[in-house]
């Protein structure tokens, strides 16, 4: 399992100009890699859901890259989203999914299946263009380049090590910087949206 | 005797005023009787129909689109409304955009009473959420559709049209 912080520098090089958004406990960490902040957007809310609005932007801005970096407990509150999204191809979009085995944010119980899901191959199966495994570190450096240039929807899921929160949600550190409102009105002023 | 043809509420009026509202997606699962509606969207091709594997996408769908600068329209029968609670919360109250919803108001009669549940708590359900809604049976009701798109970019929230009829007019 790797560590998902070491997801994130691996990936941050090959970056280019996308618009970058994450659910889940791990995706917290994209914001201390992003050296992007106005192309990083909040699009969580909903349980499952930021899956169906990352599918919704990169269908309203087919000439930007969109990665999402997903969770595994995320997509399966909403796993009927990959069909919809294999069903309109949308060609920029990369969909990463961290997979921890577990909702951590609840004190790591695992999700259903967690050690023997597939979710690349039910990718693979709904109609995405390609999707890949991946529980090694350097594997995963020497493919990401080509990963990134690939025509989506591409999906990638990683093995993850769970950081298990288990102190009441009142005393957990708040690690949120931007609301939701401000990385989008953020990146509308990027992007000249009004 | 030439029989007068009921009211009814024709497809080309909501695509009508889809258009007139500058809308330029409809996410949608279509639902019993929405098919030549789902056919007659699919020919305008200023319009770009995205169908979804369950109606609490939608609502999501539609957050990604509105932050990309498009008009976005959720299509969805009551039924997939009320399983989209926690949706209609996350992604359309709380994220403050306008939105208009076309639900289709399975079990809706004219006359109150009915056996089908899922017109039963369809109200209840929207006035619990807050939100606001305009009931459209013909197409002389084709105006209040615009006026649910005036209040939805008035008040940056989403407004429901409950179609009492789903296009036929069976239901009288």
């Amino acid at each position: 399992m790797l560590d998902p912080i070491d997801v994130f520098n691996t990936f941050a090089p090959h970056r280019g100009n996308a618009i970058v958004t994450s659910a889940g406990t791990a995706g917290r960490h994209w914001q201390d890699v992003s050296d992007q902040p106005a192309r990083d957007i909040a699009l969580g809310g909903a349980m499952g859901h930021t899956t169906s609005a990352a599918f919704g932007l990169a269908l309203g801005l087919p000439d930007e890259k969109i990665v999402l970096f997903d969770a595994e407990g995320s997509l399966l509150m909403n796993l009927g989203v990959i069909a919809s999204i294999a069903g309109k191809r949308p060609k920029n979009f990369i969909h990463f999914v961290l997979d921890n085995e577990c909702y951590a944010t609840t004190g790591g119980q695992p999700v259903p299946n967690s050690a023997e899901i597939d979710y690349a191959a039910m990718a693979k199966g709904a109609g995405y263009t390609a999707a890949y495994n991946f529980d090694d570190l350097e594997d995963f450096a020497t493919s990401i380049e080509d990963i990134m240039n690939e025509d989506g929807p591409v999906m990638v899921s990683i093995k993850i090590q769970p950081e298990v929160q288990n102190l009441p949600i009142g005393l957990r550190e708040r690690r949120v910087t931007r609301s939701r409102a401000e990385t989008i009105n953020d990146l509308r002023a990027e992007l000249g949206i009004s | 005797m030439v029989q007068q043809q009921p009211q009814i509420l024709r497809p080309e009026t909501l695509v009508e005023e889809f258009k007139k509202n500058g809308v330029t997606h409809i996410i949608t699962i279509p639902d019993s009787e929405t098919n030549y509606l789902y056919e007659l969207m699919l020919e305008q091709d200023w319009l770009d129909v995205v169908p979804v594997s369950r109606e609490g996408e939608t609502m999501g769908v539609a957050l990604g689109l509105n932050v990309a600068g498009k008009v976005p329209v959720c299509l969805i029968q009551n039924t997939g409304m009320m399983e989209s609670g926690d949706s209609i919360r996350g992604m359309a109250l709380d994220s403050g955009f306008p939105l208009v919803m076309v639900i289709g108001y399975r079990g809706w009669t004219r006359w109150g009473n009915t056996p089908d549940t899922a017109a039963t708590y369809t109200e209840p359900f929207l006035n619990a959420f807050r939100i606001n809604y305009y009931l459209v049976e013909h197409d002389e009701d084709g105006d209040r559709i615009s006026e649910a798109f005036a209040e939805a970019r008035d008040t940056n929230r989403p407004v429901v049209v409950l179609v009492g009829d789903e296009y036929h007019g069976f239901n009288r």
